[in-house]
């Protein structure tokens, strides 16, 4: 089966500095792969590009088999508005800050790109996303403002607003990171029961080690814009080949 | 005599009474040109808020140029330069339409930073969470930003509404017949200018208390729930 990501010596730089050079990525359609690496080493920069939040300067990038950019002669690295929409169709991301509209309730948060990109019946999507809010155990919020929620609680939102898309591949970065410690087993709880469904992609970036290790059919460890090692979870964990692996894990797990 | 009223300055208070019907086609100029002119400035303020957001600077860069000549240079010779250069290169306006368009253009400098405050406001966050979420441009300006930048702008608008409603005497020096160039020329009249410019300062302190109360109305009744106004 075709990959559904595939990065092939895609490099892409801020400025002068190059985050990620010849990078080579694939991920097979249903994975779970988690991310680590130590900070500034390019891990949301991965995911951003895939968001079509960044725009990348060399290489090629396909979302099934659609690439980044267009093949006809639009230039090698510019992607029409019209076409950058129909791969975000099917990508989805949770942000290490939420990012929830503060002025709209929880369920239209929820309804709104349904509505608005879906083009759904407003009965309908309100149907879907109560669904989905029962599934992250935010239900009876519905009603609710942002803002009065904890962290926890709109993360969980995020999630839901995120799935209301139903996308294939959905992108989490950092997502427990902006969390009060005891918030953050309630959004991890949710992110492992979308670990069983089958068909949907995650990649996972997380500081969250015992998470990561759980959820993951893959570990990669990331290090200055390169994968230097990655495999079964367990596999990474309990023996790391490469120095520089060991030395992040030592210094993550204490 | 004038506009038909003639005017009693037997006591002050006559005199009074007897010129604020001449005062009201006066105050009825006025008016009209702080609504011109402010509609003026909201209009332009927008377009060159956007346009200061554009990527290309050549674009920015010219935008950002005229928004600072507009506001760093004193409100009168914009006025003077538009009725009596204008003319010259054969666009004659009449002098109503001048002054509106001079307070208009001279706000929308002042508008055009409220804007760009209001939308610089919306952070980078909600913009990503919009596109993950495959919204367009246009949905995201709509249903995400100018919700959250109205109740941010509406209060700095509101005070340059008074301000720009004080400052539509200033038309008079080119002939517009506002509200202080009727009471002057009345005084010229009746040799007696007391009466007439106190009741114009007058009426201006009861439009500008009305336009706050009215401003603080429409910010109380304005969809905020939710937003952090600071
Ligand atoms: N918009 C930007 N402009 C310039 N440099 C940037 C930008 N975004 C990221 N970088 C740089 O790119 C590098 C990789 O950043 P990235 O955010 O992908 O790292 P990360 O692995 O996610 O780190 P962290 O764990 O801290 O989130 C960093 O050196 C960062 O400073
Ligand atoms: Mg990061």
């Amino acid at each position: 089966m075709n990959p559904i990501i595939r990065f092939s010596n895609v490099t892409k730089r801020f400025g002068a500095l190059t985050v990620l050079r010849d990078f080579d990525f694939e991920v097979k359609q249903g994975e779970k792969v988690t991310l680590i690496g130590p900070s500034g080493s390019g891990k949301s920069t991965v995911l951003r590009i895939l968001m079509t939040l960044e725009p990348f300067q060399e290489g090629t990038l396909t979302l099934a088999g659609m690439p980044y950019h267009e093949p006809d002669g639009h230039g090698p690295f510019k992607a029409r508005e019209k076409h950058l929409r129909q791969i975000r169709s099917h990508v989805g991301m949770v942000f290490q800050s939420f990012n929830l509209f503060p002025h709209m309730t929880v369920l239209r948060n929820v309804i709104e790109a349904p509505v608005r990109v879906l083009g759904l019946s407003r009965n309908e999507a309100e149907c879907r996303a109560v669904d989905l809010l029962n599934m992250v155990g935010l239900a009876d919020k519905k009603d609710h403002y942002p803002s009065q929620l904890s962290g926890g609680q709109q993360q969980r939102v995020a999630i839901a607003r995120a799935l209301a898309m139903r996308p294939r591949v959905l992108l989490f970065d950092e997502p427990t990171s902006a969390l009060d410690p005891q918030l953050v087993g309630e959004v991890l709880g949710v992110i492992r029961s979308l670990a069983h469904e089958h068909d949907l992609t995650m990649l996972l970036v997380t500081h969250e080690m015992r998470f990561a290790r759980e959820v993951s059919d893959r570990v990669c460890f990331f290090d200055k814009g390169q994968i230097v090692e990655q495999g079964e979870p367990e596999r990474i964990f309990s023996s790391p080949e490469q120095p520089r692996t060991r030395e992040f894990l030592a210094s993550v797990l204490g | 005599m004038m506009y038909g009223f003639a005017w009693d300055t037997s006591t002050p208070l006559a005199y009074a009474i007897s010129i604020l019907p001449i005062l009201g086609i006066g105050l009825i100029v006025t008016l009209e040109a702080t609504v011109c002119g402010f509609a003026i400035a909201m209009g332009v303020g927008l377009v060159f808020a956007l346009l200061r957001r554009a990527k290309s600077r050549l674009i920015t860069w010219p935008v950002g140029l005229i928004v600072e000549f507009l506001r760093d240079t004193p409100l009168l010779i914009q006025l003077f330069f538009l009725f009596y250069v204008l003319p010259q290169f054969g666009i004659v306006l009449p002098a109503f339409l001048t002054g509106a368009l001079a307070l208009g253009l001279q706000y929308s400098a002042y508008t055009s930073e409220v804007y760009r405050a209001g939308l610089e406001a919306i952070g980078r966050g909600q913009w990503e969470a919009a596109t993950a979420l495959n919204l367009t441009r246009a949905q995201t300006y709509r249903d995400v930003v100018i919700p959250q930048a109205i109740p941010r702008i509406v209060p700095a608008l509101g005070n340059y509404l008074v301000s720009m409603l004080k400052d539509t005497p200033v038309l008079s020096v080119i002939t517009v017949v506002d509200m202080l160039n009727l009471a002057n020329l009345i005084g010229d009249r009746t040799f007696e200018y007391l009466v007439p410019l106190s009741l114009v300062g007058l009426i201006f302190l009861i439009l500008t208390l009305g336009c706050s109360a009215l401003i603080h109305v429409i910010e109380r009744v304005l969809p905020k729930r939710g937003i952090a106004l600071r």
